[in-house]
């Protein structure tokens, strides 16, 4: 079970972090050339393997309370975040967000920013990509990390973020369009849940506190966080004035 | 040196913490108050998930409000 949840959050926080970095991709490429863009794109994945590289070991070794707490901690703060935007948008205070309009934008400075080549490459566009891809795969690196070494599987959460940057990036070859249909702010509310559920669960275990019937309380609390959830959103869109994307 | 510590810092603040540090603090005396029911034998697994949801409504109408 916990198992699933891990794959599935490092999947879905993959896979929204991708689309994102996809937008940014594809208006450098568009705007200021491929090669360019995809070496910003090499750039920023060799430096997000190298953190991987770098704490993923140095994670392991520490005592599992003391890291169920530590990571506990910082999902939980990380987690709310994701689900304060993510009810924000639900409840219609907050502007949904829109892969074709970002992409518009984007495109619309990459296109008007003046060129300075370095080493055959354009500066701009490469920095575009680098910045998108580095920004946006630190999130991932960030949940892949933390839940791996608190499960004891960093390959299993790294299996799951891998299909996503597979899918989203093969998909993202075939349409040379942002990923606009995809349901970006309803996958966001799910990692916001399941972010916030796992620093519940590890971040009580690591103080020393014992759920009744140990791991089967996990999708109880998911249930709880889903369901305040879900009361919060209902209870913030009565007093909603529309906002525009 | 210092300005590149500073940017390194107030971007894993940002990254982190985010816009509402008021939440993480909210968090920090949640866990705190685990701990110490805990430490004391008895049941804590039932305050954090409250405490997180009282966290949050109160973060969302610092957002709507600002």
């Amino acid at each position: 079970m916990t198992a699933g949840f891990l794959v599935l959050s490092a999947f879905l926080a993959s896979a929204v972090e991708m689309v994102e970095a996809l937008t940014i991709v594809l208006a450098s490429g568009v705007a200021r050339g491929w090669r360019s863009s995809l070496t910003g794109v090499g750039a920023a994945v060799v430096v997000l393997a190298a953190v991987v590289a770098a704490l993923g070991p140095a994670l392991t070794v520490i005592p599992i309370d003391a890291l169920r707490l530590v990571v506990g901690s910082l999902l939980l703060v990380f987690g709310l975040q994701w689900l304060r935007k993510a009810i924000l948008r639900a409840s219609g205070h907050k502007a949904l967000h829109d892969e074709d309009a970002i992409f518009a934008t984007e495109l619309a400075d990459a296109r008007s920013a003046a060129r300075r080549e370095r080493a055959g490459v354009d500066w701009y566009g490469f920095v575009l990509s680098f910045k998108g891809v580095l920004l946006e795969g630190l999130e991932v690196v960030f949940i892949v990390l933390t839940f791996g070494s608190t499960q004891g599987s960093i390959p299993l959460a790294t299996l799951g973020a891998g299909v996503a940057v597979v899918l989203v990036a093969g998909i993202g070859v075939a349409v040379r369009a942002p990923l606009a249909r995809v349901p970006e702010n309803t996958m966001k509310f799910a990692v916001g849940v399941m972010l916030t559920t796992f620093g519940i669960f590890w971040a009580t275990e690591g103080v020393g506190g014992h759920w009744p019937g140990s791991d089967a309380s996990l999708p109880v609390v998911l249930v709880f966080v889903i369901a305040a959830s879900a009361a919060l959103v209902a209870l913030l869109r009565r007093r909603a004035v529309p906002v525009a994307a | 040196m210092k300005k590149s510590i500073v940017a390194f810092g107030r971007f894993w603040w940002d990254f982190v913490v985010g816009d509402d540090w008021l939440a993480a603090v909210g968090v920090a005396i949640a866990i705190g108050a685990t701990a110490a029911l805990a430490a004391g034998g008895i049941a804590a697994w039932w305050l954090l998930p409250l405490a997180v949801v009282l966290v949050l409504y109160v973060s969302l109408r610092r957002a709507i409000a600002a």
